[in-house]
């Protein structure tokens, strides 16, 4: 017999505005990871709701791979200068340049791995100590298993044998020099969850993520953008299609799905009755079923 | 629609993956992708069909070992409610990632096979249930299939378990008799089962009423971060951001600040552009206060007609969770919500057989030990009882050596 309405997304939203508060209380150089996602951009949303009318105690970080879809560039400056936040920009493509990167080759090509010594880089450069990014337990099967607060080595790591235990709505972020933690403030929060939260917080997101004309080509079963960062050649064969993305990464390894989906509302729907998970459109993850915890102890985001 | 977080304990012998992995599978949880994954592995039960175990089973190791070392979380809907399951492994050797999983849950399913009845195992995690302070409870008598569906053997169990129940004051126990391997119960209720005319698993979960929201009177929050714009518009404004724990905080309500013990009244409640007249327990909000108090980070604001005990020497439960023992010469850090300060472990009173409830005297605790200790602390801390106030009555001990959280504590009684 609740007395005041506080719903699942309430709740959620709670939890998450907590954590990022916790961030902020225990952390001397934190930073928003921001990849132009919906999940990062819910994460701009509770960070609005955490700290408002004061300023974020924290800068946004975008590694940006080179390989972006040019609409989410628009999108993440757009955004800056609505909140009026910092914004620092890691590039892969001067890691490549430094070469402390080597592009791979190949058909299935991507920048999506050199991020991580990117990442790695950034952090290092500015002395962050925690990293706040939007990834959530539902999405992978070694992500279920991640605590909200993952400290990871000087080196990235991150050790699944040796999470701390997290108890209760207490998150120890103590961590020794060179260290530092990945903070997870929406971990308990479904696709679908972000979905509806977006819809009710009416929250603007980057086009792709609609429904709009496009060329593509098929790749291992699936539709990619075409565009100068694939490498294809005569086998392959552009066609125009109606599509959206599900997720927002590299146009190198982000598959399109079909889809006439063009409101919040319709995508909703479609995932309520989708049958293929959000990782499901992500080419990296197909490599072997332990994939996504080989890239997290190497240091992934 | 609300959410119910639960906990599920019990070995991988008793099915408990299967059960969760039925769960997801009979609420269409599972994607394709993960389906399609599933059906690759080489992992099948004795009749050919998919082992829906694989589902909850994350980290290589595991994978490996065929056993769950950690608490996995899962989550899956339906139009009534959200659920989050913190999914546990049931060993003793474990008991730290039980304790871990049942902090956050509102609700434990306890699994037992109905082949081997009562047993130390299940003596173990009722005991963690009651400890963690979970309030309701289902026995899930699973492999029902393997005992012809036998109302005598059901009966049998639970007629044993309620005298333990008993001994550990477990409060809301339930029990469902269920095959989680061929799907009795689960979701649909099972016709080879007539004698049973309760409900299924998963219309008894959509449908308990969780105390989800802490209904108690003992409005406490502490302070997180202090909201100072500092700008030409915000001079003054200064706005105190916390979670509230629990309980109600109104407009004019008159509140005490602790440890300063300094007084005030509650002037406004912002929630970004919104102004509620009250803040209730699990809302996170910001306090503005009519007097210039000096409140930081630490410090908790309270009902100032219901204050919490302050002490320096609290009795505690301990569940210990390295793998270096306890060492009561050195100090510790204790986190109490926003709060940290140095600690002693200053006795041990008691270890606890957790197979077999009895208590004996200890002079070390090593991982997953769980008994009753003396803290003292550098600062007092402003705590509830565990039992009052899950969530004021709480603490992690941090070693500062590793920074590593290395103990879990429920604090009891105020020493004195």
């Amino acid at each position: 017999m609740s007395t005041y309405n506080f719903d699942y997304l309430d709740e959620l939203e709670a939890e998450a505005i907590h954590i990022l508060r916790e961030v902020a209380g225990q952390f001397e150089k934190p930073a928003l990871l921001f990849s132009g996602g919906k999940d990062s951009i819910t994460l701009v949303r509770l960070a609005e709701k955490a700290f408002r009318p004061g300023k974020f105690p924290f800068p946004l970080v975008h590694i940006d791979t080179g390989h972006n879809f040019q609409e989410t560039i628009d999108y993440r400056d757009k955004m800056i200068q609505r909140i009026g936040e910092r914004l620092i920009v890691g590039s892969v493509q001067e890691s490549i340049d430094q070469g402390k990167v080597v592009e791979q080759k190949g058909k299935n090509a991507s920048r999506n791995a050199l991020q991580t010594v990117t990442l790695l880089d950034t952090i290092a450069k500015y002395e962050f100590d925690a990293c706040i990014g939007g990834a959530r337990r539902d999405e992978e099967k070694a992500r279920a298993k991640e605590r909200i607060f993952s400290v990871r080595d000087e080196f990235g790591q991150w050790d699944p044998k040796r999470q701390r235990p997290e108890l209760w709505n207490i998150y120890n972020g103590k961590i020794h020099k060179g260290e530092n933690v990945r903070v997870f403030p929406i971990s308990n929060w479904t696709e679908l969850d972000v979905w509806n939260y977006i819809r009710r917080e009416k929250i603007e997101l980057p086009s792709i993520y609609f429904s709009h004309e496009r060329e593509v080509i098929t790749r291992n079963g699936q539709l990619m953008a075409a565009s100068p960062f694939l490498n294809m050649d005569e086998e392959d064969f552009i066609f125009r299609k109606q599509v959206r993305f599900r997720t927002v990464g590299d146009m190198s390894c982000t598959a399109a799905v079909e889809s006439e989906a063009t409101l919040i509302d319709d995508i909703i729907d479609e995932i309520s009755a989708s049958k293929i998970s959000e990782r499901g459109a992500r080419l990296d993850d197909k490599v072997s079923e332990a994939a996504m915890e080989d890239r997290k102890k190497g240091g992934y985001f | 629609m609300n959410i119910l977080k639960f906990f599920t304990a019990g070995s991988v012998d008793d099915g408990k993956s299967t059960l969760i992995g039925r769960l997801l599978y009979d609420t269409d949880s599972i994607l394709a992708d993960q389906l399609e994954a599933l059906q690759s592995s080489n992992r099948k039960n004795d009749d050919g069909t998919i082992d829906l175990a694989i589902l909850t089973d994350g980290l290589r190791a595991e994978r490996e070992q065929g056993i769950t070392i950690d608490v996995a979380y899962k989550y899956f809907q339906t139009d009534k409610r959200k659920f989050i399951i913190a999914d546990t492994p049931g060993h003793i050797q474990y008991t730290r990632n039980m304790v871990t999983g049942a902090s956050t849950a509102n609700l434990a399913i306890i699994l037992i096979d109905a082949r081997n009845g009562v047993v130390e195992q299940t003596i173990r995690h009722s005991y963690i249930v009651s400890l963690l302070g979970i309030k309701h409870v289902v026995v899930a008598i699973n492999k029902m299939d393997m005992v012809d569906y036998s109302a005598e053997v059901y009966n049998t169990i639970i007629d044993k378990y309620k005298v333990l129940a008993q001994q550990l004051n477990l409060a809301d126990v339930n029990y469902i008799p269920v095959s989680a391997l061929k799907g009795d119960n689960i979701v649909q209720n099972s016709d080879r089962m007539d004698w049973y005319s309760g409900e299924s698993l998963l219309h008894f979960l959509e449908k308990v009423d969780t105390d989800n929201l802490d209904k108690s009177q003992l409005a406490r929050m502490p302070v997180q971060w202090v909201i100072r714009p500092q700008t030409e518009a915000l001079h003054d404004y200064r706005g105190y951001a916390g979670r509230v724990l629990s309980g109600t905080f109104k407009l004019n309500d008159k509140v005490t600040i602790l440890p300063s013990g300094a007084s005030s009244t509650i002037e406004k409640i912002e929630f970004f552009d919104l102004t509620p007249v009250a803040a209730h327990a699990g809302q996170s909000v910001t306090l503005h206060l009519k007097d210039d108090v000096d409140i930081s980070r630490g410090d908790t604001i309270v009902n100032a007609s219901a204050l919490p005990q302050e002490s320096k020497l609290i009795e505690a439960d301990l569940c210990w969770m390295d793998t270096r023992a306890l060492d009561t010469s050195i100090m510790y850090l204790i986190q109490h919500n926003s709060k940290v300060t140095k600690c002693k472990i200053s006795e041990i009173l008691h270890k606890v057989d957790i197979n077999t409830l009895e208590k004996h005297q200890a002079d070390e605790f090593k991982l997953n030990d769980i008994g009753r200790v003396i803290v003292k602390t550098a600062d007092a801390l402003a705590f509830d009882l565990y039992d009052d106030n899950r969530a004021n009555g709480s603490a992690v001990l941090i070693d500062s050596r590793t920074n590593l959280t290395v103990g879990a504590l429920m604090f009891r009684a105020a020493v004195e």
